[in-house]
């Protein structure tokens, strides 16, 4: 820290640090302190995260994202419990590679659980930093000082304070952290300040709330849609019929009674753009081109579980044997097995992506996306517009909501093509046949769980296996052309990742062994489903499949569901949640589907419950099923949730219930639909989520606080369990089994006959 | 081919030349640079693009720009009375109901044209008046807490 001694002091010829007086209401600031311009955006540089202004509140800067479930309120609250200031002084900047350093963006609700920690860790270090100017300045020891409200005293002398905005308001930093090397979600820092005490908090805990709700609901908010340039002009993509064809020929003449129309073509990309936005539109829809004749590439999708089945694995991960699963099986007096099945599903944001780019070639760039990764994003597009990446800046605009990788990459690149091209800022959207049609899709599965069952009605061992397409065919980050689909379509092939996952859980069965397989990628390139993250990539998918096995397995012993799990989970966090949503549902032990009658519904109960890196969730639903159109209303779910400490109970709860809705919305309707040409699902008929007619009448929470555990991440835990608890619902039901995704009316009518 | 199209916004007249078959959105959108009717499908199946007709919820994006006439258009900054907001936006805002927040325009105006005629409205009143509306990240539950809210303000 520079310490520079102002001319009020000089003039006086006193001691520079020790003489000051604060009078009270007096804004006397006697020292100065700190950088008087923002060091360098560096990750060891304590400025990067937290700066403090004239009025002794604080902006911090955070190299991740919220994107609606208030995570930024969460870390805010983080911020201002270490800095002993009210949160409403705190204000948290985001999403802005020119302001923040790339801490990974939102990625699997590391939000909180690493972004926030590495926040928090700045702020110990602000404080401590902090504390040591006021001692220089007043003259009393570090250890002799308390903080309230962004004021330092003396313990024992009241009248020796000084505020933060005194000290250092106004002027930066200029100190250094241990950075641990690390960019992404792993960059963590630290300096001599330790973090406080949990029994000292006064912010962490309490439901301050979002910042963007008022603007966003008054209609003041700008969101990505709303974002110009000057001398902008509008883009849509044009979208070949059969996937993987190339435009052959592109007749200009279609389109030229539209004013200012142009075209953009690489290879199988192909976009128009014009000044106004309606005859970019109809530029799109009027344009004629001649595809190449390319042999439909997909299955038919009836045979979309056959090709999985039968598809060669190019990878496989045989996890780590509990036991010996083998020998188990081997002995076993009688063997449980089942088998599940999974689809596509759709990000299918509320609008299709969108993305803004200012093309400056000799100076600096900017693109505007609402992507959970601006500064990744950032590089993409640098890559697009072949610039290098301080020659361009990624500002985050609110888009409509993310759950992972959507479609928001490929428009920022597509943007970013076509800006190159035409040496104009571009503002690209997509149709909503692209937005639901040609976004990354969360991968198709089949899973088969297996249980050893000895003579004595003991389960000996448990084997699951998975088999699907990755859930990475393109990355989440966005970062290279590879990783969107603009990229592809301008010659670029696909560059991804065999990855999947297995359950997370604690049963207790002596033998356990949970393996996958991941099969290849249907297409090549440019393809309508290219798999991404979509929130809790693969979990709903393995969970529905191992917690509806678990409740096939409780009757088969001729157990109850909730008895089964509490006498095989080992860890007592799973346990306590399992109670917490049993016994706030009021659960009826059963060890048999129960076929309750109600008029003209069928009424059924099911449990489910998973862990997720730390965090554990249970779920109790209640269903209704129309007896005559098979329909399914998820009439009510009793979640019992536990993600260490609280930071938020409220904006937790909210995200919950999100997940919820949106969770029963994939388990009841969201199936892509495709032919072998081509994605078919390409709007909200084809593609329906959960009406608001059939949203639920209650979603009862039971928020569990574990003060003594780290906050852990809370965004996508709870979709987890969903889909599970409703198909073991729907066989309380029915007696039935749904061991296909959606459970849709058709599915369920079938079963009634 | 474009001509002069006189269009009445949130008590405004304004004039743009357009497409007569245009729809209305990119009137309000583009033209006129208001930003509360989003597109979100440009099919009628969202309500993302939802304006006031005359008082009555209908759907900009399928909406041709020649049709509206000297029809009174009440966009989402235009439903507040006497420089106050709207009660329905009250009560989102004190419920924090949005999570992105794209989906709030569809359930805003309709929400509020529904109290407009219906000021108490039963659960089932709310849920049929709002039905076809999308939401993606499933702010369902806490939509129903604000109109319920809000018809008892
Ligand atoms: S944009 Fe008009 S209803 Fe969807
Ligand atoms: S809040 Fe995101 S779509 Fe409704």
């Amino acid at each position: 820290m520079t310490i520079n001694i102002n001319r009020r002091s000089l003039l006086t010829g006193a001691g520079a640090l020790t003489i000051s007086v604060v009078l009270p209401g007096a804004s006397a600031r006697a020292a100065v302190f700190g950088a008087a311009t923002r060091p360098e955006l560096k990750p060891e540089n304590l400025s990067t995260y937290i700066t403090l202004n004239a009025d002794g509140s604080c902006t911090a800067y955070w190299g991740k994202m919220d994107m609606g479930q208030g995570t930024d309120v969460g870390v805010s609250q983080m911020i201002a419990e270490e800095l002993d200031l009210p949160i409403e002084k705190v204000t948290l900047m985001q999403g802005d590679t020119a302001t923040s350093v790339n801490m990974g963006g939102a990625s699997g609700s590391t939000g909180v659980q690493s972004g926030g920690k590495a926040m928090k860790s700045a702020a110990a270090e602000a404080r401590y930093q902090l504390v040591e100017l006021a001692s220089k300045h007043l003259g009393v020891p570090a250890d002799q000082l308390t903080v309230s409200n962004g004021v330092v005293s003396s313990k024992t002398d009241a009248s020796k304070k000084v505020s933060y905005g005194d000290l250092i308001g106004g002027r930066y930093f200029d100190t250094q952290l241990t950075w641990n090397k690390q960019i992404g979600n792993a960059l963590f820092v630290e300096g001599k300040g330790k973090p406080k005490a949990v029994s000292e908090y006064k912010v962490v805990g309490t439901s301050p709330p979002r910042r963007d709700v008022a603007e966003k609901v008054l209609g003041t908010a700008d969101f990505i849609s709303d974002i110009k340039v000057p001398g902008m002009v509008h883009a849509r993509m044009v979208m070949p019929p059969v996937v993987g064809a190339e435009p052959v020929n592109v007749d200009e003449a279609s389109v030229k009674d539209i004013p200012g129309v142009q075209i953009v073509r690489i290879k199988e990309f192909l976009a128009v753009a014009a000044p106004k936005e309606w005859d970019a539109i109809k530029a799109s829809r009027q344009l004629k081109v001649t595809w190449s004749d390319v042999k439909p590439p997909f299955p038919e999708q009836k045979k979309l579980y056959e090709h999985i089945r039968n598809a060669k694995a190019i990878k496989r991960d045989d996890g780590k044997d509990v036991g010996n699963v083998d020998e188990a099986f081997k002995n076993a007096a009688r063997i449980v097995e089942a088998t599940y099945e999974w689809p596509f599903q759709s990000h299918a944001g509320m609008g299709p992506a969108c993305a803004v780019v200012d093309y400056k070639p000799d100076g600096l760039s900017t693109v505007w996306t609402p992507t959970q990764k601006p500064h990744f994003g950032r590089d993409g597009v640098a890559n697009a517009l072949g610039l290098p990446q301080e020659k361009v800046r990624g500002i985050y605009a609110h888009g409509s909501g993310s759950y992972g990788r959507n479609d928001s990459g490929d428009a920022a690149a597509a943007a970013a093509l076509v800006a190159k091209a035409l040496g104009k800022p571009v503002r690209m959207q997509f149709m909503r046949a692209e937005g639901t049609g040609w976004d990354p899709k969360g991968p198709a599965s089949v899973h088969t769980s297996r249980a050893a069952i000895d003579k004595d009605g003991n389960v000996t061992a448990w084997h699951f296996e998975s088999k699907g397409f990755s859930r990475l065919d393109v990355n989440s980050n966005e970062s290279e052309p590879a990783h969107t689909l603009a990229g592809q379509q301008a010659g670029v092939p696909l560059k991804f990742e065999a990855a999947f996952g297995a359950p997370e859980e604690s049963y207790g069965f002596p033998a356990k062994r949970k393996a996958w397989e991941v099969v290849a990628p249907l297409v090549e390139r440019s393809s309508p489903v290219r798999t991404s993250h979509l929130r809790d990539p693969v979990g709903p998918q393995i969970h529905f499949a191992s917690e509806s096995f678990i409740d096939e397995l409780a009757f088969s012993l001729n157990m109850d569901p909730v008895e089964f799990r509490l006498k095989n989970l080992k860890d007592p966090r799973d346990l306590a949640v399992v109670k917490a949503a049993a016994e706030k549902a009021g659960w009826k032990p059963r060890t048999a589907a129960r076929k309750e009658v109600r008029g003209d519904v069928l009424v059924g109960q099911g449990i489910s419950f998973s862990q997720r890196s730390g965090s554990r969730c249970a779920i109790v639903a209640e269903v209704e099923i129309n007896r005559s159109t098979g329909k399914v209303w998820g009439r009510k779910f009793t979640v019992g949730h536990e993600c260490g400490i609280i930071i938020n109970p409220q904006l937790l709860t909210q995200t919950i219930e999100g997940n919820i809705v949106q969770g029963t919305s994939r388990s009841l309707w969201e199936e892509a639909k495709f032919s072998q040409s081509t994605v078919t699902s390409v709007d909200w008929l084809s593609y329906p989520i959960l009406d608001m007619t059939e949203a639920p009448e209650m979603i009862d929470v039971v928020l569990i606080d574990r003060k003594d555990l780290p906050p852990n991440g809370a965004g996508e835990c709870s979709m987890r369990p969903i889909a599970a608890a409703i198909a073991n619902a729907i066989y309380d039901a029915t007696g039935v089994r749904q061991r296909q995704a959606p459970f849709t009316p058709e599915r369920i009518k079938a079963g009634f006959v | 081919m474009a001509t002069r199209i006189e269009l009445n916004v949130d008590g405004k007249a304004h004039t743009i030349e357009a497409d007569p078959d245009m729809p209305l959105l990119y009137a309000l959108r583009d033209d006129l640079g208001l930003k509360n009717p989003r597109f979100g499908c440009g099919l009628a199946q969202c309500g993302a693009c939802t304006v006031w007709i005359n008082g009555e919820p209908v759907r900009s994006c399928i909406t041709t720009v020649d049709s509206v006439g000297a029809s009174k258009v009440t966009t989402l900054a235009g439903i507040g009375k006497d420089g106050k907001p709207h009660k329905l936006q009250e009560a989102y805002i004190a419920e924090q109901v949005p999570q992105c927040g794209y989906c709030l325009n569809g359930w805003l105006m309709t929400g509020a044209a529904l109290l407009e005629h219906t000021p108490k409205p039963t659960d089932a009143q709310i849920r049929d008046a709002m039905a076809g509306i999308k939401c993606r990240c499933g702010t369902h539950v806490s939509i129903l807490r604000a109109v319920k809210r809000a018809s008892q303000a």
